[in-house]
């Protein structure tokens, strides 16, 4: 512990002469959750609809006015040509094309099944799957219409609600739970602090460190007798209490902004946060006795962010990954921590409930710490 | 075993090697340094100056042999010895963003030294150095000169009795390495030993005692004025002469092939020539190729420069197959 309060001193000194990391570390992190929280919204409204209807009578235009009024699609124009139907696709200017036969109205009122072409743009697949759906469910929904008129008419039914009202035999009734009106904030925002939190941390520690080898200055600490635990406590101290206090700060906009509340425990989300903030400044160590120039230090955190957000389940659910991705990214950290910062957040989950999640973000702190001390040596071979 | 040994030496290097991989770096190095010496450390570059310092100083480990500092063992007791040295790297290894004092107040702190301690050491410090008026000033404002002072500060903050190093003065004006130098000089005055890396011939003048590595090995070592009487530098027979004439340039390659010149080196507008005693001021006149009163011939001793050079040429010419057994003068 030699030297622990002269290294600390340092540091805070460091960071005085320097605001644009408190900028960097307090004002990016709520700029990010702000811009992403409200960015990212996988509600799909609105898909840019053109038609093509080549029938033009009432039973046509019912079915385009069916499909705008389920706010999925919103007609951008109207074609008379082929050519104009595929541009208007291939140009980009509509993702869905609806196109409607001469004989649709005829067929309808004959009885027979009269066909109605959608074609959509799969280019971007949540948009793509999102208007497939919509339009099956519409296709079916108008149909069960016209057969409660023919039922109606012919006095039979497969199924009557207790009002004697002809009904759907099945009643199926689902319940959204903890996010009812199926917010994407909710999802996404407690995710969002959890990434943060480690980008944050995980650049600022492995900075610290690297700037110091790369300007020679832990070269001339490593002549003098600080003892490695003071030079290492002295350098992760300030930067998991930044952390900290930047965690407070997210979670303080999370709550007011989005208005996403807490809840379950405060105080476990709390020391939770802390067990992953150290996980996090164990892995900005881990960088730092790899990497020898700021540069590389980048490269390096980079590479340890990309799988954070990508294989974590914050973006991507883990459930749908391929079996080695999926058991990959149980070595992930923040994997964990997503998961108990939902669970809290949005379940009021307890840590009973997290047992499973709280242990394996133990093992990779202890696993992550253990390695970056040990790879941090008071030597420069 | 702790304490100094015989004869007062301070710095001890025994068979000291490192190897990185399968490069040697330095190969069984042995010297040296009493109490007090100014001992300069010399070498091109790549030859193992820094890593015979860093080894010295318990940040690197030998990978063969063994060092001694003030009687510690650098590999074993690599903590003691970093408590009693003081040590400046080549580069400006300080803070930047951090003030003249607070540079101060930190090395005082991680030494460990008391408030009242470290006031009066940098009270002390200030007055060698003048520093003074730039306490408050950022290390990283201050001129090359100024930082390295900054740096010799900081190195000397808990007195320590071993003073490393390396190429102090490179790239810092011809002024402030002679006020460097003269810091260095005041030190020695009050025992305290120092081990120096330079490049500069000058400054290996200055120094007490002179080391020469040379593709990793040490060629030979001694106190200066001992090492310009070595027979391999100057051999029986033959003698130093300097030449000043025009184009000096030219004069050099005439008198490389002339019979009876052993050597000759171009120092600015001079030459220096190593000949065989029978060949006399005419012949050698004459072999320059000019009129007798445009040239003028003085005998000279042979410089450190002019050591180091002979001796590198012919370790080189024995293939560096000298197995270690550095010339030992002192």
């Amino acid at each position: 512990m030699n030297g622990l309060w002269a290294i600390l001193s340092k540091e805070f000194a460091h960071i005085r002469r320097e605001p644009i990391t408190l900028f960097f570390v307090f004002v990016v992190p709520v700029l990010q959750l702000t811009i992403f929280g409200y960015a990212i919204n996988t509600t799909i409204d609105d898909i840019r609809t053109v038609v093509y209807d080549l029938d033009g009578r009432q039973e046509s235009r019912e079915l385009v006015a069916a499909f705008e009024n389920s706010r999925k699609f919103r007609i951008v124009g109207r074609v008379h040509n082929e050519a104009g139907f595929d541009h208007a696709l291939a140009s980009g200017q509509a993702k869905v094309g609806l196109r409607i036969p001469p004989d649709f109205s005829e067929r309808l009122l004959r009885g027979q099944q009269a066909t109605v072409q959608v074609l959509i743009d799969g280019s971007d697949s949540q948009v793509a799957t999102t208007a497939l759906n919509s339009a099956a469910l519409l296709g079916l929904m108008l149909s069960l219409g016209r057969g409660r008129i023919l039922a109606e008419s012919l006095q039979l039914a497969a199924a009557r609600d207790p009002a004697g009202r002809l009904a759907l035999p099945i009643d199926v009734r689902p319940r959204l739970l903890y996010n009812p009106d199926l917010k994407s904030a909710h999802f996404f925002v407690p995710g969002l602090i959890g990434i943060i939190m480690q980008l944050v941390t995980l650049f600022l520690t492995s900075f610290a460190i690297v700037r110091e080898r790369e300007r020679g200055t832990l070269e001339q600490l490593f002549v003098t007798p600080v003892g490695r635990g003071g030079l290492l406590l002295g350098k992760l101290i300030p930067y998991a209490l930044i952390g900290f206090v930047e965690t407070l700060i997210v979670l303080v906009v999370m709550v007011f902004v989005f208005g996403v509340p807490i809840r379950g425990g405060l105080l476990l989300l709390l020391t939770l946060s802390l067990l992953f903030l150290f996980t996090a400044l164990g892995l900005g160590l881990l960088v730092s006795t790899i990497a020898r120039t700021q540069l590389q230090a980048i490269q390096c955190a980079f590479l340890i962010m990309m799988p954070s957000i990508l294989l974590s389940g914050f973006v991507f659910p883990r459930e749908a990954m391929p079996l080695p991705i999926y058991l990959l990214s149980f070595a992930i950290p923040v994997t964990y921590f997503l998961e108990i910062l939902r669970g809290v957040i949005l379940r009021a989950a307890t840590l009973r409930d997290l047992l499973p999640q709280v242990a394996g973000l133990t093992v990779c702190c202890v696993a992550i710490l253990c390695l970056s001390i040990a790879r941090f040596r008071k030597q420069l071979d | 075993m702790t304490g100094t040994s015989s004869d007062d030496v301070v710095i001890q290097a025994d068979r000291l090697t490192r190897r990185f991989g399968h490069v040697v770096a330095v190969r069984e190095v042995c010297f040296a340094v009493p109490r007090a010496a100014i001992y300069g450390f010399l070498g091109p570059n790549g030859s193992g100056k820094s890593t015979v310092i860093r080894m010295l100083c318990g940040v690197l480990r030998p990978s063969g042999g063994r060092g001694l500092v003030l009687g510690y063992d650098v590999e074993r007791q690599a903590e003691a010895v970093k408590r009693r040295i003081g040590y400046m790297s080549q580069r400006f290894s300080l803070y930047a963003d951090l003030s003249v004092e607070e540079n101060l107040d930190f090395y005082g702190r991680i030494y460990g030294l008391s408030r009242a301690r470290l006031r009066a050491r940098k009270a002390e410090l200030f007055a060698l150095t003048g520093l003074a008026p730039f306490a408050t000033r950022l290390a990283g404002q201050l001129s090359g000169g100024w930082q390295q002072r900054l740096a010799l500060a900081c190195a000397l903050i808990h007195e320590p009795e071993v003073l490393f190093l390396d190429e102090p003065t490179a790239g810092i004006d011809p002024v402030a390495r002679r006020e460097l130098w003269d810091l260095l000089f005041a030190l020695s005055a009050r025992g305290v030993t120092l081990f120096v890396t330079t490049h500069y011939m000058d400054e290996a003048e200055r120094c007490t005692h002179v080391g020469y590595i040379h593709l990793s090995r040490l060629i030979v070592h001694g106190r200066p004025a001992d090492l310009k009487r070595l027979e391999s530098v100057t051999p029986p027979g033959t003698r130093r002469v300097e030449i000043l004439g025009p184009r000096p340039a030219a004069t050099l390659s005439r008198l490389r092939s002339a019979p009876g010149v052993r050597d000759a080196t171009l120092f600015g507008e001079t030459l220096h020539v190593l000949v065989e005693q029978h060949l006399s001021d005419t012949d050698l006149i004459a072999a320059t190729g000019h009129p007798p009163d445009a040239v003028d011939l003085r005998p000279i001793a042979p410089s450190l420069e002019d050591v180091f050079v002979t001796l590198s040429r012919q370790h080189a010419g024995r293939g560096g197959d000298v197995a270690g057994a550095a010339r030992d003068v002192a």
